[in-house]
């Protein structure tokens, strides 16, 4: 993991991470992007060998821990929607990257319900249209968040 | 290396060890108490990265309150001095109204309501999960923070404390799925709970027969029942009733006076043992401080 400047990558995701727990106003919070979600699927396209699933459920759990939910739902979502880039990546990789965009339109979608089903499992949670605004944000992110993780993979040749 | 045939196990074999991790995991952290004190390490060991990420907002609020002009200061000043003017009046009133009142009790033999305690708390985190509703306060177990503690902001009642960690705490919100709060309505003294209904700006009163008095605009306050809020400390206002006979109970929706979304300071109530004022004095005059 931290051969070949590997630990960029955990620099990445530790960014990921307070970029979806930093304070932004109400009116904005219902559209932050899946941040690590994101990073995580770039990684993992791009370095199927270090990047898996368990990686994607120590995300999750994180991600649980700071956002105060019941520990491993986030895990088991992000680990459940890792698993299908896992067994599609080559795939995706070949995918234009507007193509790809939608296909993380999908998986953020997947993320967030499972979310939802483990929360109304647990609680007696209602559906808000609101809980798929991220959606919509992490299909525009994606081409960006690609293009700049690709130059900083071949800047610093992580491999 | 890349290796054109991979090694370790298979993403089945790791997708199904992750998901019995989480199943455990959401068994032990939904079902067992004891589990807390395990969330406290791990808030500990994850809060370099809360403060990093809560750095620029600390900038912006830094700068926000460095730079302003000196016209805006001295207003500032003057509204405060001309609200302190009719505080100290009042409190000149309040403590005359206060004797009479606690002598009018001792008469009827009813109990000295208590002293209440209050601390001065500031809002380090927000979690933006939309399911769990909660804040991060910088005052912990050292602060004499204890759980189940009432927190108020300076409209209404915001919570109480759900976990107490050694120098900060999460405070968990009203708005919250999993909370209600015993209440009853100011006007008329009908008594209701509120539930949190997930949504920040929306309360939910379950279980209120159509016949119940409640109007849009009335005041709900804490009725003190449950023993864990104070009594009479605002909580929300109705803003939606309707009354449709073909339903069991009649639909009240009400929406918190705190101001949930944007919170900054929070005030921590603690009750006192009951004291009068007749009683040989101790420490009432601390009790007030932050």
């Amino acid at each position: 993991m931290f051969s070949h400047n590997g630990i960029i990558i955990i620099f990445s995701l530790l960014i990921a991470l307070m970029a979806s727990i930093m304070p932004m106003p109400l009116a904005f919070d219902a559209f932050r992007p899946d941040w690590v979600l994101i990073v995580l699927v770039y990684w993992c396209l791009a370095l199927p060998s270090k990047i898996n699933i368990i990686t994607a459920w120590l995300m999750g759990f994180l991600l649980d821990v700071l956002l105060g939910s019941t520990l491993g739902i986030h895990a088991a979502a992000m680990a459940l929607t890792m698993y299908i880039v896992v067994v599609n990546f080559q795939k995706i990789r070949n995918f234009s990257v507007w193509q790809q965009a939608l296909i993380i339109g999908v998986l953020a979608a997947l993320y967030h319900l499972i979310v939802f089903w483990l929360q109304r499992f647990l609680s007696d949670a209602v559906f808000l249209p609101s809980y798929l605004y991220p959606v919509i944000t992490s299909i525009i992110l994606w081409p960006w968040v690609f293009l700049l993780l690709r130059r900083v993979r071949r800047h610093f040749k992580i491999k | 290396m890349n290796p054109i045939f991979k090694h370790g196990p298979s993403p089945q074999h790791r997708l199904v060890l992750v998901l019995c991790c989480s199943i455990a995991l959401i068994f032990f952290d939904h079902k067992m108490a004891s589990f807390d004190t395990v969330r406290g390490y791990l808030q500990s060991l994850v809060s370099p990265l809360q403060f990093m990420a809560n750095a620029p907002k600390q900038m912006i609020t830094w700068a926000a309150d460095n730079l302003v002009t000196r016209q805006q200061l001295m207003a500032e000043n003057q509204a405060y001095q001309e609200k302190e003017l009719l505080f100290s009046e009042q409190k000149k009133q309040l403590a005359i109204i206060k004797q009479e009142n606690e002598r009018l009790r001792l008469l009827l033999s009813s109990p000295i309501r208590s002293e209440i305690k209050r601390m001065v708390a500031t809002i380090l985190s927000v979690d933006s999960d939309p399911y769990s509703h909660q804040v991060v306060i910088n005052r912990g177990a050292e602060d004499g923070v204890y759980e189940g503690q009432p927190v108020l902001d300076e409209e209404g009642i915001v919570g109480q404390v759900l976990l107490v960690g050694a120098h900060s705490s999460r405070v968990i919100l009203i708005t919250d799925l999993t909370v209600a709060v015993p209440i009853r309505v100011q006007r008329n003294g009908i008594r209701l709970t509120a539930s949190g209904s997930g949504r920040i700006d929306r309360l939910v009163h379950n279980f209120v027969p159509h016949s119940a008095d409640i109007q849009v605009g009335d005041l709900l306050v804490t009725s003190g029942l449950g023993g864990k809020y104070p009594e009479g400390y605002p909580v929300a206002k109705v803003i939606y009733v309707k009354a449709d006979e073909s339903g069991e109970f009649a639909t009240i929706y009400s929406e918190p006076v705190a101001k949930i979304d944007r919170l900054r300071y929070l005030l921590l109530l603690s009750e006192d043992k009951a004291t009068s004022i007749f009683a040989p004095k101790k420490s009432n005059v601390t009790g007030d401080k932050s």
